[in-house]
């Protein structure tokens, strides 16, 4: 069975993020970048698959410039076989994000894909449920329990009031939340070896996917911030100020 | 002008996240239908019809709809979108799972979790974990949204919209519900409640949690968790408030043992009084904090639950 992982390149979650001057989006320069916290897991979730001997290959795959090519080494050094990088200077929304992934699922025919839920730059959460949507799949979203047998794909979910278990045919798209698995980290050895796994670079413009968005950006500005109050003494002062001062209780 | 609404439930009653969704909703102006998929939700759908602004409900009950699983969900809405110029959901964990879903087979974008209408073709959204904020605008024929129901003040109810039965059935059979494990609970639900008492990595393990119940049966609170204690494995996940977890906004958010990580943060930084107790002066969390008490949270809450 093979498994397409799509991955993304995002800003490192330890970077605090600053909005442009002229509000015209984030400041990305010179800013750590990395592989989406949430994609790490996908990686991680194939790879087991793959050492369960469950799955037969992992394939990563990633858009955008050519800076993706790092976070696809990073996801071969983690332990994927191949990697594709669909090289774009454009900033996509999700769902030409997923219309071209499903044009690498056409080539592919992977049994499952498995991605991250969002990307913690956008926060979208769309992009598994568009491609699942796309190619016609089942989806097992916010997984928090992934087991493949029988031709199928018994998927457990994280929801609001708690859990829930689906049950998928193959192929199926599952998105990653961040109690599947602890990612491993990627030993000297792996990182040596996963600089001679394949890594092919395809045109995004070669799919014959139209990759322009009806939305955009007006501005982005930063959040209202909040004043930090007053340090009170007691108990008992807290509790007069929270039913005089602020009457909530 | 119409918008179609999808209505959030679990076939008995309607969650408190549609009556804002319909907020929302009626800040882009024009007629409101509320959707109701479900099975056996007669109940659900006479409760949408009391909503303030909803012009009509339209009720979907199919065994295909028991458990909104977004294939069949999706199929539904797309085959109903065709007289809408807006479709909106909650951005609770379903409305996530099936809306994007319904965008793309529309061959539209979604733009998810909207904290704010401009007009009905420009909204403004979190993005980086709400470290910036973002305006968008979108020239999409039907423009998909999910709301963030913190950020919405719910409608009333006293309406009698009339209802109309949709017989439609899709199943695109890929998929199968199995089992559902929901946390029982007498609590109000973390993003309805006026009041939540949230613990975090000082609790020390799941057990202290206990100290949080007095107070909260006191000032009917919800209890919720941040991402440390649900990681450290004291509490469930669907307890955890935070950019991961739940958003919330309520009137009075208590926060003991949390140091207020940025990803806490995020989750509950609109709430509307925010009290911190926590041991060390310098946690991060008491620069968001309206009132911060420095102490012993073993010492503070016996007596905060006597003296409340």
């Amino acid at each position: 069975m093979k498994i397409l992982v799509p991955v993304k390149r995002v800003i490192d979650y330890n970077v605090k993020v600053r909005v442009k001057a002229d509000q015209s989006g984030v400041d990305l320069a010179n800013v750590k970048m990395a592989l989406n916290p949430f994609c790490e897991i996908a990686v991680e979730e194939a790879v087991r698959l793959k050492e369960a001997g469950i799955a037969t290959e992992v394939v990563v795959v990633s858009i955008g410039p050519a800076a993706v090519q790092e976070q696809l080494r990073t996801a071969l050094a983690l332990g994927a076989d191949r990697a594709l990088q669909i090289e774009t200077e454009l900033s996509l929304d999700s769902l030409q994000v997923a219309k071209l992934l499903s044009k690498v699922v056409a080539d592919e025919q992977p049994q499952l894909v498995i991605l991250g839920k969002q990307a913690i730059d956008s926060d979208n959460n769309q992009t598994g449920q568009m491609l699942a949507a796309l190619t016609g799949m089942g989806q097992g979203t916010f997984a928090s329990k992934v087991v493949v047998a029988d031709g199928k794909v018994k998927v457990t979910r994280e929801i609001d009031g708690g859990l829930q278990q689906v049950e998928l045919s193959l192929p199926a798209v599952v998105s990653t939340d961040l109690r599947l698995n602890e990612p491993r980290y990627a030993s000297l050895p792996n990182i040596m070896k996963a600089k001679k796994k394949p890594l092919d670079v395809k045109a995004a413009d070669s799919y014959g996917v139209n990759l322009s968005s009806n939305v955009t950006t007006l501005k982005v500005t930063a959040p209202a911030s909040r004043q930090a109050g007053v340090i009170v003494s007691s108990v008992d002062e807290l509790v007069a100020k929270l039913k005089q001062e602020a009457k909530v209780i | 002008m119409s918008i179609l609404v999808i209505a959030e439930h679990n076939n008995q009653s309607l969650k408190a996240d549609t009556h804002k969704a319909v907020k929302a909703a009626s800040q882009i102006g024009g007629d409101i239908h509320l959707l109701v998929a479900g099975f056996n939700s007669s109940s659900v759908a006479s409760e949408a019809a009391t909503l303030r602004g909803v012009t009509k409900v339209l009720h979907a009950d199919s065994a295909v709809y028991q458990h909104q699983l977004a294939e069949n969900v999706s199929l539904l809405v797309t085959e109903l979108v065709k007289d809408y110029q807006h479709v909106v959901a909650s951005a609770t964990t379903n409305g996530k799972n099936f809306l994007p879903r319904v965008a793309a087979l529309l061959d539209v974008a979604q733009i998810s979790d909207v904290i704010a209408i401009e007009s009905a073709d420009t909204f403004v959204r979190p993005v980086y974990a709400g470290n910036a904020i973002a305006t968008v605008k979108s020239s999409d024929a039907i423009k998909v949204l999910t709301v963030r129901s913190a950020a919405f003040d719910a409608v009333d109810t006293g309406n009698n919209a009339a209802i109309e039965t949709i017989s439609v059935a899709k199943d695109a059979a890929v998929s199968a519900f199995v089992s559902e494990e929901l946390t029982k609970s007498e609590r109000p639900e973390l993003t309805a409640a006026k009041v939540i008492i949230s613990g975090g990595r000082g609790m020390q393990n799941g057990e202290n949690f206990a100290l949080l119940n007095g107070i909260a049966d006191k000032l009917n609170a919800a209890i919720g968790a941040s991402r440390a204690a649900v990681d450290a494995g004291f509490v469930p996940n669907d307890m955890q408030v935070g950019q991961t977890g739940k958003i919330v906004a309520p009137d009075l958010y208590i926060a003991v043992g949390i140091s207020g990580a940025i990803q806490h943060l995020a989750g509950m930084k609109d709430s509307k009084v925010i009290v911190a107790i926590n041991k060390d002066p310098e946690a991060p969390i008491f620069q968001v904090a309206d009132y911060g008490l420095v102490g012993d949270l073993f010492a503070i809450l016996p007596e905060l639950e006597a003296k409340i």
